[in-house]
């Protein structure tokens, strides 16, 4: 009990504003604390980060000064750094915790989701990085509306941006909510609010800036800390898989099958559709597309994703291990099982595998260690998010939208801010209703809007010369209703959420469909377009190309 | 004003420019060939996994260590691999045509 003041107090001390979590905890339920009594490491490291990035914060706040500054830190990031930045963004709780979960009840599966978030690197590189650098300013609207009609395509752009922003914010909240539970015996609730109310102290003040570092530390944390947890697991076994594997398939209820593919993907429709959305929704995310803004040219751009793929590929060979580890050296220690559920159920829910495992191998003070760094994921993560949503609505909407470009930067800037702070509060809601939810399934699902939606119009608007607005208006909107309307039809939302008996879409990933049926819509409805204006468009596109292919023009976009 | 009709000269020459189209071409089929190197690794990887569980998942070398996982691993490194061609390549050849390019449009 003392642990959980005491943490709230050094919490209070740095954050001000942290206030009203204060007089919520007050009264709070302190009933899940058990673990309290080897809270300290846990406490004392997480104030550390949390004091660090705090004076990030307050060093980023003193550079801001343009909206260069807060949207992309004035394009002065390396290609290394935004490299590590890059995944620190990418490299979620639902990564951490979700596939080592995943792994640790089904084995193999796990990697089908390991595999198919990081090949959609590769695409990024190969298509999206360069151009999108050299088109782009803040957002991957300035790219997508570059010559066309600002205000339709902005607007497409922003609610695609921003629906998948807020699916995925769910995702985080919560894992956050998971993890504070256990790390302070926190209500739920108040676990989302501290994490909400952090977010919006980063990226308000701080921006991109503040938002890159914590990303860049939060990202080395990570590495280091899950390469000591799998050295731990192999050097326990001798550094040999043969033994991993050997004694995960003698305790595990499903024995042999962990080995091999099972029930996740159940029939071909469903695998490919999977395999589209992991791969191409990775090139759709604003929060990811909006990293290639802050480095100066299209070869820090480039090697960026070179980077980022080097670091979390290592990062998903190591939470597969992970998973085999908690199998062997979580599921066999009664001190970590829910006796009472039985079976492989774990104390704290089911994405904590991976923080048990810590405990098993490094300890208390390990296990502060690595609940500090989740939470730092966290962190970093709705950190990118919220920025990412937040320039959405003033970027697109507001100043290129609702102020046709006829706003100061500061204004802008300011409208932001204050959608930082909105975000924040959605968040924290949405964060609330989606508890009960695996946080790996919501995360595959905003791919599916983003692989649908976004990047069909993305790419279009780079390769295709006969793009029109009314194609990518309306080729975007198939994709993006499609895939909204069929997730909520599909299995997880409709049966799970709903209670209905069946789903009216009977696959769990839509993306095989919606994708096709968006560049389609985009292609036809382009060609279709014979007004003035989309000549005008069609004849814009040799400047374009010029431009996404060689920089020209491009090298002061975000320095300006 | 002024600064438009140099712009548009600019332009004029990079278009006018046999470099630029080869540069355009090359890049955009190394581009799309790795791409689709990618997308068969990948699917083939995902159909395995649809078509060929039995495959996947038997024994290496005889112990439980299955298929599979050599394979998956495999898929991974196929990743990190990919994009550090392209760099490799984008870094040197296709930086040299570019500054090349803009260099002639002055």
């Amino acid at each position: 009990m003392n642990f959980n003041k005491l943490a709230l107090a050094a919490l209070l001390a740095i954050g001000g504003t942290l206030a009203a979590t204060a007089a919520f905890a007050a009264g709070a339920d302190m009933g899940a604390a058990e673990k309290q009594a080897t809270n300290w490491h846990a406490i004392i490291m997480f104030v550390i980060f949390v004091g660090m990035t705090l004076g990030i914060t307050y060093w980023a706040s003193k550079k801001n000064k343009t909206a260069a500054d807060f949207y992309a830190a004035g394009g002065g990031i390396t290609g290394f750094q935004n490299g590590l930045a890059i995944a620190g963004d990418y490299m979620s709780a639902a990564s951490f915790l979700g596939i080592s979960a995943l792994v640790y009840g089904s084995g193999f599966d796990g990697l089908i989701f390991s595999v198919g978030w990081l090949v959609g690197w590769p695409i990024i590189l190969f298509l999206i990085a360069e151009r999108l650098r050299n088109l782009g300013k803040f957002t991957f609207a300035d790219v997508a509306s570059y010559r066309l009609a600002q205000g339709p395509v902005r607007i497409f752009a922003a609610t695609g941006a921003l629906i998948v922003v807020i699916f995925y914010l769910i995702g985080q909240m919560v894992g956050a909510g998971q993890l504070i539970k256990l790390l302070f015996g926190l209500d739920y609730l108040m676990a989302v609010i501290a994490v909400g109310a952090l977010m919006m102290i980063y990226v308000t003040f701080g921006g991109m800036t503040a938002t890159t570092w914590v990303q860049i530390i939060k990202a080395c944390m990570l590495l280091g800390g899950a390469t000591f947890i799998a050295f731990g697991v192999m050097s326990h076994f001798g550094f040999s898989f043969e033994a991993l594997f050997a004694k995960a398939v003698e305790v595990h209820p499903k024995k042999t099958a962990i080995m091999a593919p099972g029930s996740l993907v159940t029939n071909p429709v469903d695998a490919i559709s999977l395999g589209l959305t992991l791969m191409f929704g990775t090139a759709g995310l604003p929060h990811i597309l909006m990293r290639f803004f802050t480095v100066p040219n299209a070869k820090e751009a480039r090697k960026s994703v070179f980077y980022a793929t080097g670091f979390i590929g290592y990062f998903y060979i190591l939470t597969f291990i992970i998973g085999f580890g908690a199998i062997t050296m979580v599921a066999t220690d009664p001190q970590y099982l829910d006796a009472a559920k039985g079976g492989l159920n774990l104390k704290g829910g089911g994405n904590m595998p991976a923080i048990w495992l810590a405990h098993a191998i490094g300890g208390d003070m390990f296990l502060g260690f690595i609940s500090a760094v989740a939470f730092a994921t966290i962190l970093a993560v709705v950190s990118g998010l919220t920025l990412a949503g937040a320039s959405a609505i003033s970027h697109d909407l507001y100043a290129s939208v609702f102020a046709r470009g006829r706003t100061s930067e500061g204004t802008e800037v300011m409208v932001s801010k204050i959608a930082s702070l909105g975000l924040g509060v959605i968040a924290v809601i949405l964060g609330v209703i989606f508890e009960k939810q695996n946080v790996a399934f919501i995360v595959a699902l905003t791919f599916s809007i983003a692989a649908s939606a976004t990047f069909p119009v993305l790419v279009m608007s780079m390769f295709s010369k006969s793009l029109t607005t009314k194609g990518a208006v309306i080729g975007g909107y198939i994709g993006l209703i499609g895939s909204v309307g069929c997730v909520i039809l599909s299995k997880v939302v409709w049966v799970q959420s709903f209670g209905y008996k069946d789903p009216l879409f009977p696959f769990v990933y839509p993306t095989l469909f919606t994708m096709p049926a968006a560049f389609l819509g985009c292609y036809l409805f382009s060609i279709m377009d014979n007004s003035d204006r989309a000549k005008a468009e069609r004849a814009a596109y040799p400047a374009q190309a010029i431009r996404s292919e060689t920089g020209l023009g491009a090298e002061g976009a975000a320095a300006h | 004003m002024k600064q438009a009709q140099h712009c548009q000269v600019t332009h004029d020459k990079i278009q006018a420019n046999p470099k630029f189209q080869e540069l355009v071409s090359k890049r955009t089929a190394f581009s799309w060939t790795l791409t689709v190197v990618m997308l068969a690794i990948y699917f083939g990887f995902i159909l395995l996994i649809a078509y060929g569980k039995a495959f996947l998942g038997q024994s290496l070398s005889g112990g439980v260590t299955t298929v599979g996982f050599p394979i998956g691993v495999g898929v991974i490194l196929s990743a990190i691999v990919l994009t550090g061609i392209y760099v490799r390549r984008a870094n040197t050849e296709f930086d040299e045509l570019n500054r090349q390019i803009l260099e002639e449009a002055r």
